[in-house]
């Protein structure tokens, strides 16, 4: 561990300090109590052998009185003991679970509020791990990190006493204690790197099954299991090496560090032996002494514990801070949108650059209130990218988007989302029911509102059949539906708002043609702008304009005849099955 | 009693762990000489409290002031014993960490490969995490136990047994009190320990949701911000960690609760030895050095008590944990590789369902009397609705599920006696979602053919009319393509994945809607070249696409889980009034 590790761990438990102070001192005082009464067993044991066992067994006889004192006194070491374990794990406990519960809230906030560009950059497997294995590594040092400080006390308090009794034996604690420690320390040192190596490959294997079991179906279909089981074993295999390499560490360590205070007990009988000779101590000195030596034991090693977690520590929280840190974040403005009816949507040479490199450049077109606007293009042309900007979930590099003649930027969220509804090319279904699904709890949205939605987006019959109706839950990615029912649910979910500007995202493409013409004419009839992704003809012609764009840039502007008529690439496009229709009559003649 | 509790576990832990070491019968690898290490390396524990014993009545309360030969002869002695205890364990150490790892490496790899030999109905029916869970942290669980707990079960037990014999040499009656002390414990520990279990199996299912909560926050971004949802997402995501949070406070609790009463039955004990140590010693039955060297042991013998009940809350997880991955194998594939499967005919495939019917677990039948006959070579269109049953039609043709009924034969074999290694080197199919790996296009198809080199690739997409669509990517075939190929559009994904398949050369190709994000110029593009390419194997493609069916040889629809038509589409487009005559107007509609 170099001494800068150590330094920004102790300063991350400043931090826990600083966060949960009252749980951090209950559980400081209960391991002092706990160490106080360590040693003070240690004493009490002493002085009962001294005063009450020694004098009986020499005399002959004892007393009731002094019997029980001795008791009693043993007892209540032990009750205060306990009392002191208490305040030691739970307070520990309560802060560290505390803390990690407010960290895993500050991620995740970051989460909802960090712009769709960051997370295009952070794999979802990453973000999980953040919020999950991340926290509860900066917060490992946490559950011993009370006792170590208290055991530090008890330490001090152990080596003070120890002068009192005799120096030559406070010598001893002297060299044992700061042995055990530095040992210690060797150790965390030793290990540091290699758990760290281990831990990134248990993140390496975890996410190779991960994918491996998310692609079953292609694996499956591609008989590639052996494979896959190789390229999973190579990374198990590395792991074991890894493990095993940790083990041998240990291995060599803990019976080490086991046997440290036991060498201490008997450097213990030897010295105590020679200054008893002398006359400088009593046998209970010594008994006492050596007692404290085992139960010293122990203890000492809740410091390395805390020193051995500090690098993981460090590393979790470095880990977090990047997504607390992290700037960019999709800031809302306060205006609304006072207006009513059909919304306005207007690109004005807009660029959109991911990566530096351009998605769509210098695009202007407008979406006038009341009308349908398709977008048409060859794949991967930019159109998605035109629908995320419309609806503000990105910003554009250059240019500006606006929604009834106010700059996207500046509107707040609250009015951003009662004006336009999405709806993506892939449906995000939630793990809740028909109903939640839809409302998403948005205020206002009554069940008349859903079943009137789930009409609209030709739903109504599915769900109807569904064993529990709207109360029905869809499961995890609502893998109990098919493609085409998560495309309606998704639909009626964002009817269901009654947006002013409705944008569909190849929204309809796992549904049938015909359901598909009776979900269009729905979304017309609403009194709203749309702006639509489509290659069906009939979609297309259903729009009052077309916006025609490749390789990210609108080529063409104007209604479907128009285009028709003049774009070489549009004509391709929309006829293309017409030529092949053509082709094939061709052939066939 | 103590002891006896744990050697004796209920019944299910107990066939767990034999279930658990049939399955990886290294972990029994050089058991002996390990637990032999393991005895000599406990002894270590007792060594010092005799050495203390020895030197207070043989060395400091000699008469005539201390004996310091005999403390130097006492304390040389115990060192040496010492140093070959701390060798033992190490070596101990070793062997146990060596034999359990790579015992566990194995079971991870059986069950992972196991997983993947689960039918897709069975793993859809389980979460994704909780599949990754049985080859991680399942396992991880195990290994704790068995290199943490496991043994330190053992010498825990052990040290109790030789505490218990060598308190027993010192005085029979002090040992009778601390057994008086510790049996009732067993009991009340046994107890808290049931109630342990539920506080832990509840913190891990609040892990399990918690962690979907913040999967769905991470996953479902844009829709959170359409839909401007943030407050309420934000409040699932509090209650959430705020409910896992509580649970593994009450977990603790209890496990706190516990150990407490293991040091309160310690001060318990030692205050009754004092007591009764003293009576027996002015009885003349008991030295000073005898008394003092048996409140170590109480010492020895509390300590291992305190442990086992840590460990017993170890061992709840890791029992847990183990069952939970044997479980996993136990499950028999209900879509098995034939034992001495069969190869399939050389040359092109004809397929025929003879009675076919299907129906998911528990649910209506999907297709019912499917008889049908395709010859080799032939392309055939699989048209219909949403949910009639053409998506299952192909599941059963490429043998990701059997029929509940009736026998699909694919060239004149039965599909469940043709070996999985011939099934999936000629039977290629090429579903809707195009799943991409975390790699580069040139990965993601060498998946299906890791040999190629980067100019077979190449080629592979110039044939389809790719080329152009590859030259246009930022890093052509080296470009990556992002989680689940998220960096590419959802059309592109299709197209990577059909290169996929098409590299793969199967003689038989099912096509589940494989085009159905892609653009219409291209789909019309990719169609004629595939057709090209394809010529002389078998190709099925399910598609709500006409233009797929309109270019096939023939076409087969379904409805409500039937074959209803089957023929050239011009044939069926004529029968008036049909299902195919509807769903082609309407297609025509949509798309003229």
């Amino acid at each position: 561990m170099s001494d800068r590790v150590l330094g920004r761990g102790l300063r991350v438990l400043g931090q826990a300090i600083r966060d949960e102070p009252r749980r951090f001192t209950v559980a400081v005082l209960g391991s002092c109590l706990f160490g106080l009464m360590t040693i003070g067993s240690a004493y009490v044991v002493g002085q009962v052998i001294d005063r009450v066992i020694i004098p009986a067994f020499d005399s002959g006889h004892t007393t009731n009185g002094a019997l029980a004192a001795g008791a009693s006194a043993i007892f209540a070491v032990s009750m205060l003991k306990v009392l002191g374990i208490f305040g030691r794990r739970l307070g520990a406990g309560s802060m560290q679970f505390r803390l990690q519960a407010s960290y895993r809230r500050k991620v995740t906030r970051r989460y909802l509020q960090l712009p769709l560009s960051w997370h295009a950059k952070h794999p979802t497997g990453n973000l999980l791990s953040n919020a999950n294995s991340d926290v509860e590594a900066a917060w490992s040092p946490i559950a011993p990190f009370p006792f170590a400080v208290g055991t530090l006390v008890m330490l001090i308090g152990a080596v003070v006493s120890l002068f009192a009794v005799d120096w030559v034996l406070a010598l001893v604690s002297l060299v044992v204690f700061p042995a055990v420690f530095t040992l210690n320390v060797v150790y965390s040192r030793k290990m540091s790197p290699k758990i760290t190596r281990a831990q990134a490959l248990r993140g390496e294997v975890s996410e190779i099954a991960h994918e491996s079991f998310d692609g079953a179906l292609v694996v499956k279909t591609m008989g590639r299991e052996a494979a896959e089981t190789e390229r999973f074993a190579a990374k198990t295999t590395e792991l074991r090496d890894a493990l095993i390499q940790v083990g041998r560490i240990r291995g060599a360590f803990d019976p080490l560090m086991d046997a440290l205070p036991q060498l201490g007990t008997l450097a213990i009988l030897v010295v105590g032996g020679l200054r008893l000779g002398a006359g400088a101590v009593t046998v209970s000195d010594v008994v006492s002494v050596a007692f404290l030596f085992t139960v010293l034991a122990f203890p000492v090693r809740a410091i390395g514990w805390v020193l051995g977690e500090l690098p993981r520590s460090v590393a979790g929280w470095d880990r977090l801070q990047n997504v607390i840190t992290a700037r960019g974040d999709m800031t809302y403005g306060s205006a609304g949108l006072p207006g009513s009816g059909p919304a306005v949507v207007r690109f004005k040479n807009v660029t959109f650059e991911y990566d530096g490199v351009p998605a769509i450049e210098d695009v202007s077109f407008t979406v006038p209130p009341g009308k349908t606007v398709a977008l048409v293009g060859p794949t991967g042309a930019g159109k998605s990218t035109i629908a995320s900007l419309a609806a503000r979930l990105v910003d554009p590099s250059s240019g500006l988007v606006t929604i009834d003649g106010v700059d996207a930027r500046e509107l707040s969220g609250a009015s951003l989302a009662g004006t336009v509804g999405l709806v993506p090319q892939l449906p995000f279904v939630f793990d809740d029911t028909i109903r939640g699904n839809i409302t998403l709890g948005r205020d206002g949205l009554g069940d008349s509102d859903v079943d009137g939605a789930l009409g609209l987006a030709q739903a109504s019959g599915f769900v109807a059949k569904l064993p529990e109706g709207l109360d029905t839950r869809v499961g995890e990615r609502g893998t109990s539906l098919s493609g085409g029912q998560r495309q309606r649910l998704t639909l009626a979910r964002a009817l269901a708002g009654g947006p002013r500007l409705l944008i569909l995202d190849d929204a309809t493409s796992a549904v049938d043609p015909r359901v598909e013409a009776e979900i269009l004419a729905a979304v017309r009839a609403a009194d709203a702008s749309v702006l639509v992704v489509a290659y069906r003809r009939a979609t297309i012609a259903l729009a009052d304009e077309v916006v025609y764009i490749e390789q990210g840039r609108v080529v063409a502007t104007g209604t479907h005849e128009e285009l028709l008529a003049s774009v070489p690439g549009y004509i391709e496009l929309v006829t293309a099955y017409e030529e092949s229709d053509a082709d094939r009559e061709l052939e066939d003649a | 009693m103590t002891a006896a509790v744990a050697l004796e576990p209920e019944e299910s832990t107990y066939t767990t762990m034999r279930r658990g070491l049939a399955l990886s019968p290294e972990l029994r690898t050089g058991i002996a000489g390990t637990l032999a290490l393991a005895v000599v390396a406990t002894a270590g524990k007792i060594v010092v409290p005799v050495a203390i014993q020895q030197g207070i009545d043989k060395g400091l309360r000699t008469a005539g002031g201390p004996d310091m030969g005999a403390i130097g002869t006492i304390v040389s002695l115990t060192a040496a014993m010492l140093v070959v205890t701390v060798t033992c364990g190490y070596f101990m150490n070793r062997r146990l960490f060596t034999v359990s790892e790579r015992a566990l490496s194995g079971l991870r790899i059986k069950t992972f490969r196991h997983i993947h030999n689960l039918s897709t109905l069975h793993q859809q029916t389980e979460r994704r995490g909780s599949l990754v869970s049985r080859v991680t942290g399942d396992i991880d669980t195990i290994s704790q136990f068995l290199q943490f707990g496991g043994l330190l079960l053992i010498i825990s037990f052990g040290q109790l047994l030789v505490a218990t014999i060598i308190m027993f040499a010192y005085s029979w009656q002090l040992t009778l009190v601390v057994w008086a002390a510790f049996g009732p414990l067993a009991f009340v520990i046994r107890h808290f320990q049931k109630r342990l279990a539920g506080a832990y199996s509840i913190a891990r299912s609040k892990v399990g949701i918690m962690l979907g909560v913040v999967a769905e926050s991470v996953v479902g971004a844009s829709v959170i911000r359409a839909y401007g949802v943030h407050d309420r997402t934000a409040d699932r995501l509090d209650t959430a960690v705020e409910e896992y949070r509580e649970a593994q406070y009450q977990g603790l609790r209890t496990s706190v609760g516990i150990f407490s009463l293991g040091e309160l039955a310690a001060g318990l004990v030692n205050a009754g030895v004092v007591l009764l140590g003293v009576a027996l010693g002015l009885g003349g039955d008991l030295s000073v050095g005898e008394l003092t060297a048996f409140l170590f042991l109480v010492a020895l013998f509390v300590q291992p008590v305190q442990m086992a009940t840590e460990i017993l809350n170890d061992a709840q997880n890791a029992i847990a944990g183990w069952r939970r991955v044997l479980d996993v194998l136990d499950v028999q594939p209900d879509v098995a590789d034939p034992v001495d499967g069969k190869a399939l005919p050389a040359g092109p495939l004809g397929v025929s369902f003879k009675g076919v019917q299907f129906a998911y677990p528990g649910g209506a039948k999907v297709l019912s009397d499917v008889d049908v006959e395709i010859r080799a070579e032939r392309k055939v269109a699989v048209v219909g609705e949403t949910g009639s049953g053409k998506t299952t039609f192909a599941k059963l043709l490429t043998r990701l599920m059997d029929p509940a009924e009736g026998t699909v034969e694919l060239g004149g074999e039965p599909l469940t006696g043709i070996s999985f290694a011939s099934l999936r080197s000629r039977v290629v199919m090429v579903p809707q979602d195009g799943f991409l790996f975390d790699t580069t296009v040139a990965g993601n198809v060498r998946f299906a053919r890791p040999e190629l080199t980067d100019a077979e690739l190449l080629t592979a997409f110039e044939e389809l009319g790719l080329g152009d669509w590859v030259a246009g990517l930022p890093e052509g075939l080296s470009t990556p393509v992002g989680e689940r190929g998220e960096a590419l559009s959802v059309g592109e994904r299709q197209l990577v994945a059909l290169a996929r398949a098409y590299v793969a050369d199967p003689d038989l190709l099912v096509l589940d809607e494989a085009t159905s994000a892609v653009d219409p110029a291209t789909e019309v593009r990719l169609a004629r070249t595939l057709d090209a390419v394809t010529r002389g194997r078998t190709t099925i493609a399910i598609a709500h696409r006409l233009s797929t069916a309109q270019a096939a040889d023939e076409v087969i629809v379904f409805d409500a889980g039937r074959i209803v038509q089957r023929g050239p589409h011009s044939a069926l487009v004529a029968e008036e009034g049909s299902v195919y005559a509807k769903l082609f107007a309407s297609w025509l509609e949509q798309t003229r």
